[in-house]
């Protein structure tokens, strides 16, 4: 039964997208750790550490697509969610520094110490354990989530307005999270980690262990956001996108429906931020600039929106583009980047998946694409 | 790309393949060349394109001024320019770049405390040297990392030494943007003015968020303040762009250097470009060179980097001395180990002695920090500092402060028998409390 | 005439104060002292500053000037002190004491005599001293003000002379508090104290209070327990009274950010409000109006210097019209395919403001750009015990001033009309015969023009760089949307109101939390009126 809920939500792009993963997540460990460093096929941990960044960003752009591409709620604020999950992530490995510090203080991480905080605050209390940490890494976006929602579709606030409460939400938070009394670092955030779960965060071996994990979770929300697609409660989703008061009309509670997915999408942003703290070595506020925001909406709409497979193809291209373009054009880079999103609205609508769709229909097709959006409104 | 009957399942295989070529090509190792790379790590664009950028362009002409020279070793110098564009976690990503990818045999770069932290375990992983040119809160030493800016008691602490006995100050507003900077060097200041005599109530510490705008509130506190009845002055740590509208503010409220002086850590004469500063004469900074600074040197420096920038009216600032020393620095040492591998130029750089643009000599200690004089100049109305004190000698770099109770027991020594970062004289072992 | 004055007066004071013996020496005694001032150090300058200044000869008035407008040069070649001004490539000498022209100088043939703070104080105090009797009104009463900031006892013989003679009121009132404040400083009797406690009570400013307080907790100087008391009392009463208009003050305070958020906003209610443009790019139009006021400057002091103070004037134009065709251009070229689908146009603005930002990075470079203040916008002024800076209160007016043109414009021109009627009903207003892609591209225009005016304004209080608009653009949104989308005096009020309620906030919770309890102000209040303070009816909403 379950098995069944889980894979009828797959198609044939979520097949190959699988198979590509899968791929992934065999041959990059045979690459970086089965080849000798000077074989043409040898991966740095520069570029696993790059490629699973990717893919992080691509977990996020697929939890953003979830809410935009099928509910119709444009977030300009999931950069929360994401860098929620990476505190919580972060504050287990600052925990597992224990006393190598440089103040070497088992009890304070060095941010505390220069700044005289004499005890942990409580709510650091629990993160020396990855299980609470992980646990957390749901909870907290999850929960600021459904608070939000809860408040936010009951009072049927939609369209752009929803889209800039979100935004201040975010904003909020990174001033928030900005100020050295929080206890969370301040500006330098959490960084200077050493292992997580006993293994030496620098090791090559490590890295390709987080590289897995991602390519697993990333393989996992893509099965679960299809499923949640599919059935029948994708349906009304896709409804209530589609013209809210008439689902609402029909008896259905639309604002349960766009809660749970809602919710839902904050979790797996949580864990995409979870996973990309370790990654990329640094978790800090500015990770919540409603800027970063915005640029994974960019991702979902160069992937194509409501298409799944396209969000995560979305943001791994623009952020190739962007590793490129700032170390060979860093003066150019932004030209580029603000072209792409000129030019993907222009005559992109539909993002890369929905213009490959659209070139298909000309011919005689096997089969439709799913879950496309056409012709929406108000959103 | 997409023909037509291009199946989805092969774009995206495609797509796939494409990361695996791409990945190949990030693995293609670096064809052997005779040029020797040097990194330079300053964003371009974003929030602090404002001051990183100066940074890049200098490091670009020292570059080509020692190319003119010869290179190093006989091999020309090549600089790999990246954008990190402001971004912290990118800095850290950029960094690994330049040193696995580019392979690099130094970074110049980071301006922030926050992008330094980022990259600081980047570098040490892959034991590859940065040379840091800006003024930063101390609490840090690393085997990698050499910090050509001041540490605090190379420049917070002589500004505030001259404010109490030459201007007679008895009460301090330490105003700055929250975050580490400010914050410790105002912990630091407020343990130091405290052993000094002043009273807690003769402390008025304040916080800002970043880029803030709106200082009517703040300004007329520190007037407020400023008037119970004995000298006041204001040690600023308010960073980059929040200080045009700070001192726009201060101007128009009328408060003038000689009723309440304010001496500042973060404005040179690059932040003072900007803003009108006739209301500001006499307003004071702390900076270990000014571009006013009348030696042989500097005027040949300034000469240089106005032709390099085709602008007459560029101006120099200290983190651009702190480049210059950096990079001289980094290649006497690079001539006296006769190779560009990391731990031999780590290891010659301590020791190593090259001239300032003050007149002087600077040298590497130990703790990978320098001798620096502190220079303390008053705003003149062509937005120059004139020099109105300076150190008799030179300032030894303090990493670990000495008014701080976590560290004042730390020392760090990077020469062989010691090699430690965070060695603790108390318990006599390495790694702080040694625990 | 002017000059006999002060020789009388010279006189006058030889004989009133015989302390004041070296008065009738001739400028020819002045000249060693002169002299002296270009001996090297701070402390030798300062030495024979005080020399000088002791002298009491007005004769030393020019000199002191000239010290501290910078011009007082050292000849290197005899060590002579001169006046030196630019003139050409070099220097026009003059002797400071006969102003006789001594010809000119090359630019290295001279050394300025450097002054620091300690020297700048000692020069308002003696200049203070020496001014008291000036015929100016004007420049009497700042003397009276900057012996009421030095408190140097040495004044109080030249003050009492010239209250006695003193019959301009605001001028007397200046030397009595003067008088006062040299008074209470020093080591007077205990009833010309307590005197002087009242008449500082009176005055009742930062200054006053700074000087009670002295008083109330000096041991050092010797004051007795009346006097202690009586300042102790004053103090008290100046407190209350300052505590009142610190209120007041915090109200314009809000008043003056919310007519910054009104000018940063107002252009956005024309773009996103009334057009439904989610405009990214808005803070980039306020940046180019900056901008356009940066060139505009640079113009005048190239060939105008003598007209700096009306730049501003012609910024204006300037920056709405640089602003406007900007907005125009990105209208035609990418807002109008986008039409009816908002939250594209987001995207696409926003890609518009990031190229914007590093073409104007490009070509003005990263760092900032000096845009000055003309005079009549510098500087302060006391309004009872508030203190309003000209500043600040040009935005004020020029922000409801724009607020203003622009309700006029919607409501009364045919331009208006017409873009209401597109904006109401698009098909019908093209039915009517109105050319709608026109209006659309004026309106956005227009949107933009008015955020190239804001950019004029906020120049003067911020920096000018390629990240003005970005600290801008979400709080623009946030007074767009709690005002109500659509809505003019929506926007108005809520511009009002959220600068109101920060600056209310800012001294209990610091600017920081401030802001943040004011988003999530903003975020509850939506969630209670979801349209924003001033909703639009009608089902045109909700399209």
């Amino acid at each position: 039964m379950l098995t069944r809920f889980f894979l009828m939500g797959l198609d044939k792009k979520a097949g190959v997208l699988l198979t590509v993963l899968a791929v992934l997540a065999v041959a990059v460990p045979f690459m970086a750790l089965g080849t000798a460093p000077d074989s043409p096929w040898h991966l740095s941990t520069h570029t696993v550490a790059l490629l699973g960044k990717y893919l992080c960003f691509a977990l996020l752009a697929l939890s953003l697509d979830l809410v935009w591409g099928y509910v119709g709620i444009l977030s300009l604020g999931h950069a929360a969610f994401f860098t929620l999950g990476g505190y919580a992530m972060g504050m287990y490995l600052m925990r597992q520094i224990g006393s190598r510090g440089v103040y070497g203080n088992a009890d304070l991480p060095d941010f505390m110490v220069f700044l005289n905080w004499t005890e942990l605050p409580w709510y650091w209390h629990g993160f020396d354990h990855f299980w609470f940490a992980a646990v957390m890494v749901m909870v907290v976006p999850g929960l600021l989530a459904f608070a939000f929602g809860w408040f936010a579709f009951r009072s049927r606030v939609t369209g752009v307005y929803l889209s800039i409460i979100t935004q201040a939400l975010t904003f909020a938070l990174m001033l928030a999270f900005f100020r050295n009394d929080m206890g969370f670092g301040g500006n330098n955030g959490l960084t200077d980690f050493k292992e997580i779960l006993g293994f030496d965060i620098q090791a090559a071996s490590t890295r390709v262990g987080l590289f897995v994990a991602t390519v697993v979770a990333l393989a996992i929300g893509y099965v679960l956001a299809s499923a949640v697609v599919a059935s029948k409660l994708g349906k009304v989703l896709i409804a209530v996108r589609d013209a809210e008061s008439r689902v609402r009309f029909m008896g259905y509670e639309t604002d349960r429906y766009k809660l749970f997915a809602w919710t839902l999408s904050a979790c797996m942003a949580g864990v995409a931020g979870a996973l990309y703290v370790p990654q990329v070595g640094i978790i800090n506020p500015s990770e919540f600039s409603p800027a970063s925001s915005i640029e994974a909406v960019i991702w979902v709409a160069v992937g194509g929106r409501g298409t799944l497979a396209g969000p995560v193809l979305g943001a791994v291209l623009v952020n190739f583009g962007k590793s490129y373009f700032t170390a060979a054009l860093p003066e150019l880079w932004l030209f580029a980047l603000g072209g792409l999103f000129v030019l993907v609205t222009l005559f992109l609508p539909k993002g890369i998946l929905g213009l490959a769709a659209q070139l298909r229909q000309r011919l005689p097709s096997r089969g439709a694409v799913a879950g496309t959006p056409a012709g929406q409104k108000g959103v | 790309m997409f023909k037509s009957g291009f199946k989805t399942g092969r774009t995206l295989a495609a797509a796939a393949g494409l990361a695996v070529t791409f990945a190949a090509g990030f693995a293609a190792p670096a064809s052997a060349q005779d040029t020797i790379k040097v990194g330079i790590l300053h964003s371009l664009s974003g929030t602090m394109a404002i001051s990183e950028t100066t940074l890049k362009d200098v490091m670009l002409m020292l570059i080509e001024e020692q190319n003119k020279k010869g290179g190093v070793l006989g091999r020309k110098l090549e600089p790999v320019v990246v954008d990190p564009a402001s971004n912290w976690p990118l800095f850290a990503e950029k960094a690994r770049e330049l040193v696995t990818k580019d392979k690099v045999a130094a970074v110049f770069g980071c301006w922030t405390s926050v992008s330094r932290k980022s990259v600081l375990p980047v570098f040490e992983e892959l034991n590859s040297i940065l040379f840091y040119p800006v003024q930063y809160e101390g609490e840090e030493s690393s085997r990698n990392v050499f910090y050509t800016g001041a540490a605090p008691n190379q420049q917070a602490i002589p500004a505030v030494d001259y404010l109490a006995e030459k201007e007679g100050v008895k009460r301090w507003v330490l105003a700055g943007t929250d975050y580490v900077y400010p914050r410790t060097t105002n912990k630091i200041l407020e343990t130091y003015l405290k052993s000094k005599g002043v009273k807690a109530e003769d402390i008025l510490i304040n916080y800002t968020p970043f880029g803030h705008s709106d200082w009517q509130n703040i300004v007329a506190d520190i007037k407020k303040f400023g008037s119970a009845g004995k000298k006041t002055a204001v040690v600023s740590t308010i960073n980059g762009d929040a200080n045009v509208p700070f001192y726009k503010e201060l101007g128009n409220q009328g408060i003038k250097a000689q009723d309440i002086p304010v001496v500042a850590f973060s404005v040179g004469e690059e932040e003072l470009a900007g803003i009108d500063t006739k209301p500001l004469v006499g307003h004071l900074a702390a900076w270990n060179y000014f571009m006013s600074v009348n030696t042989p040197e500097n005027a040949d420096f300034i000469k240089k980097w106005q032709t390099f920038t085709k602008n007459d009216k560029r101006v120099t600032n200290d983190p651009m001395e702190a480049h210059y020393i950096g990079f001289n620095m980094w290649v006497k040492a690079v001539e006296k180990a006769g190779t560009t591998d990391s731990n031999a130029v780590i290891d010659s750089l301590v020791g190593v002695s090259v001239p300032n643009l003050t007149g002087g000599y600077s040298a590497m200690l130990p703790n990978h920090h320098i001798t620096k004089p502190v220079l303390i100049g008053e705003v003149q109305e062509n937005g120059q500092f004139e020099t109105v004190s300076k150190t008799p000698g030179l300032v030894v770099g303090d990493e670990w402060s000495d008014f701080l109770p976590d560290s004042k027991d730390l020392i760090s020594d990077w020469r062989a028998p010691m090699s430690c970062g965070n060695f603790n004289v108390k318990t006599g072992k390495c790694g702080g409390k040694g625990s | 005439m002017h000059r006999a004055l002060c020789w009388l007066l010279a006189a006058f004071l030889a004989l009133a104060a015989p302390a004041a013996f070296a008065a009738d020496q001739g400028a020819a005694d002045l000249a060693p002292l002169v002299r002296g001032l270009g001996a090297g150090s701070y402390a030798d300058t300062e030495k024979a500053l005080s020399a000088l200044a002791g002298t009491g000869d007005p004769a030393a008035v020019p000199v002191i000037e000239a010290l501290q407008a910078g011009d007082l040069h050292v000849r290197k070649a005899d060590g002579a002190v001169v006046v030196a001004k630019r003139a050409g490539s070099g220097f026009a000498l003059t002797d400071p004491l006969t102003g006789a022209a001594l010809g000119e100088a090359d630019r290295n043939a001279v050394e300025k005599i450097r002054i620091n703070n300690a020297l700048r104080r000692t020069i308002s105090a003696t200049l203070g001293a020496l001014t008291l009797m000036s015929p100016d009104a004007n420049t009497r009463r700042q003397a009276a003000e900057a012996v009421f900031k030095s408190r140097d006892a040495n004044a109080l013989d030249a003050l009492n002379t010239a209250l006695a003679k003193e019959t301009d009121e605001r001028v007397r009132r200046a030397m009595t508090q003067a008088r006062a404040a040299v008074l209470l400083a020093g080591d007077a009797a205990d009833a010309d104290k307590v005197a002087a406690v009242a008449v500082l009570q009176e005055r009742g400013d930062q200054d006053a209070l700074a000087l009670l307080n002295g008083a109330a907790n000096s041991v050092s100087n010797g004051g007795s327990d009346a006097v202690k008391d009586a300042a102790k009392k004053a103090v008290a009463s100046v407190e209350q009274r300052l505590a009142l208009w610190g209120a007041a003050q915090n109200l314009w305070y809000g008043l003056s950010l919310g007519s910054v958020l009104l000018l940063a906003a107002i252009g956005l209610a024309v773009t996103f409000g009334v057009m439904g443009v989610i405009n990214m790019a808005h803070g980039e139009m306020v940046m180019i109006g900056a901008y356009a006021t940066f060139l505009v400057q640079e113009a005048f002091r190239q060939w105008a210097p003598g007209l700096f103070d009306f730049s501003i004037l012609v910024a204006l134009p300037v920056a709405f019209l640089v602003s406007g065709a900007v907005g125009v251009a990105i209208e035609r070229s990418v807002i109008r395919w986008l039409y009816g689908r908002p939250l594209e146009t987001l995207l696409a603005t926003w890609g518009l403001s990031l190229a914007l930002q590093q073409a104007v990075r490009s070509i003005f470079g990263p760092t900032n750009r000096e845009v000055g203040a003309p005079s009549w916008m510098s500087g302060a002024f006391e309004l009872g015990g508030l203190t309003i800076t000209y500043g600040r209160l040009w935005i004020v007016v020029f922000a409801f001033l724009v607020f203003g043109a622009l309700l006029v414009a919607l409501r009364k021109t045919w331009f208006g009309l017409s873009i209401r009627a597109v904006t109401q009903n698009r098909s019908m207003a093209n039915a009517m015969g109105i050319r709608t892609a026109r209006v659309d591209a004026l309106t956005f225009g227009l949107g933009s023009g008015i955020a190239g005016l804001a950019g004029v304004a906020l120049s003067q209080i911020d920096n000018v760089s390629p990240n003005l608009g970005q600290g801008y653009i979400i709080d623009s949104f946030m007074v767009v949307v709690f005002g109500g989308v659509g809505n003019l005096w929506g926007t108005l009020v809520g511009a009002l109101a959220l600068g109101g309620v920060n600056k209310f906030l800012e001294p209990y919770a610091g600017a920081v939390l401030g802001k943040i309890l004011v988003l999530i102000f903003i975020i509850l209040f939506i969630q209670r009126r979801p349209r924003g303070l001033f909703a639009l009816k009608g089902r045109a909403v909700e399209a």
